[in-house]
């Protein structure tokens, strides 16, 4: 069976949730070896063995951390060329298109980015991408060399299928291109304890009408009941009010989750664009005429202030 | 010394138009209102900025790829202070993919001179968010992509990346490829001396000829990627809306327990 590299993002090796979407997706299509890169490489393989890695490849190198992108790029290249793959899959985040679209160029093939499904065709993967702020649904293929294709995250649900997992040393030789962008230093982000924005099962989002910094707590309490990760619309963050990391919608993050709760929120094109394809929409909003009530499977015309605290109570009475 | 800037801009279709495909599976630019993308506006602000900032000369230079409204796009940039305009048109172009753009971009570059390319973090209508890392690999320069705060001195380039693990500081030596968020601050509006102005600023056309590029390296028959179908997604069945008189928040729990989110 033809091998599909799996490209793995990882955290000093706790691997994220979107590479073992990935792993499930691969094996529709050839058998996942999988490509880790990094401090804490190796620590992967376990999890990614469990989810059908046959072969996990690794590499640590401080370059890795002290140069942007090129040394990943380098590095799949070198696992490309030894593996010779049916089709090389990375988790769509912005480094990882980034990485995709420069490993295809040097390869002489094709890129697909931001695919939600992908099958096994006559003539190749066959991805399916969400166009046009999600109005369209597209089937696309790699037409000339070996297919390079993101994935967005939630676009499968994680099956374990536990395969061989053998680690093996991937040999990477990096050029001088590798280390033309230091990255001189780095602030990590402080974890809210909360889940990642764009793997979350439920995001509760907030906009213009939570009316200030201090209202997102009320967002974030409703959040907290559900376990949610918490959005926030553009107008919100430009306004200064919550995060950009937590911007949902055109410019920010697109995400999938199976539930999105938007409160405050009246669903520009451009926040549609980055949440329509939720599997359950809810909205709170005063504004009965709003656009997000188009898209919502269940929708409140009220008072965000009152109605957002009353369900976050509801919800904590329920679950006891 | 001088600091030659190539600022990429897209015209894309109005993303709040009625957006479709053609019957060839390309964007159907025809039935919908274009525009200067507006994620772009963001790289002619920072070069406008880098050069106000600059001891240096500096020449601002917008480049576009893209049928004859493209220059729409173009005069749009001049009128916000840019200094010339490349429009590359060919009938041949119809159909590129972002593989094939990229080489159309980095050959136009390449021909017009720089120092650095400022490009905005993605398309409105594609938002692949590829094409800046793709001209920094055919150019062979570092990549210095998805800034929030970009600056420019001594021939080296500066920038903060936010990420989702960590925010970077990252620096690079010149030439280099630059990408741009909406976080980097607010674009200017032109002034009405500025449209005045750009009338009479230059625009070259260039076609893939002046390019050295054949035609079966662009165009739907040049593209690495086939678009097989596009299916109107089906409009969501009509979902049950209440009016918050009270019990808002204790209904809505009882449709979410119903979904078995609670």
């Amino acid at each position: 069976m033809a091998e599909v590299l799996v490209y793995v993002d990882h955290v000093d090796g706790a691997v994220r949730k979107p590479t073992l979407e990935l792993l499930t997706l691969a094996r529709r299509i050839g058998e996942p070896v999988a490509v880790a890169l990094g401090n804490g490489a190796a620590d992967t393989a376990a999890v990614l063995a469990e989810h059908g890695a046959v072969k996990v490849l690794t590499h640590d190198a401080s370059e890795y951390a002290d140069y942007l992108v090129v040394p990943k790029v380098e590095a799949l290249q070198a696992a490309y060329e030894a593996v010779s793959p049916a089709a090389v899959l990375v988790p769509s985040s912005a480094e990882g298109k980034e990485i995709a679209a420069r490993l295809a160029l040097r390869i002489g093939s094709g890129v697909i980015t931001d695919a939600i499904d992908l099958e096994a065709g006559d003539e190749g993967p066959v991805a399916t991408q969400s166009v046009f702020a999600a109005a369209f649904t597209t089937k696309s293929r790699i037409a000339k060399g070996t297919p390079v294709i993101t994935v967005k995250p939630n676009s499968a649900a994680v099956e374990a299928a536990p395969a061989a997992g053998a680690v093996e040393a991937l040999a990477v030789a990096f050029s001088e291109k590798a280390t033309g962008t230091k990255v001189t230093a780095r602030t990590p982000r402080e974890s809210t304890g909360r889940p990642e924005l764009t793997e979350a099962a439920i995001v509760v989002s907030g906009g213009r009408g939570v009316n200030g910094a201090e209202n997102f707590a009320i967002i974030e309490a409703l959040a907290d009941s559900l376990g949610a990760a918490v959005g926030a619309s553009r107008a919100a963050v430009d306004a200064g009010w919550y995060p950009h990391t937590n911007q949902v919608g055109q410019t920010g993050k697109s995400v999938s989750p199976q539930l999105y709760v938007a409160s405050g929120i009246s669903g520009a094109i451009q926040h549609r664009a980055g949440m329509q394809t939720s599997k359950t929409i809810v909205a709170i909003n005063k504004d009965a005429e709003a656009p997000i009530f188009d898209l919502v499977d269940y929708g409140v015309v009220g008072d965000l202030f009152d109605v957002v605290p009353q369900l976050t109570e509801e919800i904590k009475t329920r679950k006891g | 010394m001088s600091l030659r800037i190539v600022v990429t801009v897209k015209y894309v279709p109005d993303a709040t138009g009625d957006r479709h495909f053609a019957d060839d599976l390309t964007v159907d630019r025809d039935d919908v209102d274009g525009l200067l993308s507006e994620l772009d506006e963001y790289a002619v602000e920072q070069a406008l900025q880098i050069s106000e900032n600059s001891d240096d000369d500096v020449e601002i230079t917008v480049l576009t790829v893209g049928p004859e409204d493209a220059k729409d796009a173009l005069r749009k940039a001049l009128s916000m202070g840019a200094d010339k305009a490349i429009h590359v048109e060919d009938d041949d172009l119809h159909g590129t993919d972002a593989i094939g753009t990229s080489l159309v971009l980095a050959k136009a570059i390449e021909k017009a001179g720089y120092d650095l390319v400022i490009s905005g973090m993605a398309s409105t209508d594609g938002t692949m968010g590829v094409v800046p890392a793709l001209l920094a690999e055919r150019l062979g320069v570092p990549q210095v992509t998805l800034l929030s705060e970009v600056s420019v001195e001594d021939g080296t380039v500066k920038g903060r990346r936010d990420g989702d693990a960590a925010s970077e500081q990252l620096e690079a030596s010149l030439p280099a490829v630059v990408s741009v968020t909406d976080q980097s601050g607010e674009a200017r509006y032109p002034s009405f001396k500025g449209i005045m102005a750009a009338k009479k600023k230059p625009v070259e056309s260039w076609d893939l000829e002046d390019l050295e590029i054949e035609a079966d390296e662009v165009g739907l028959e040049g593209s690495y990627t086939v678009v097989d179908s596009a299916a109107e997604r089906p409009a969501r069945t009509a979902g049950t809306i209440v009016k918050d008189e009270g019990e808002g928040g204790k209904q809505l729990a009882e449709f979410l327990a119903g979904q078995k989110f609670i």
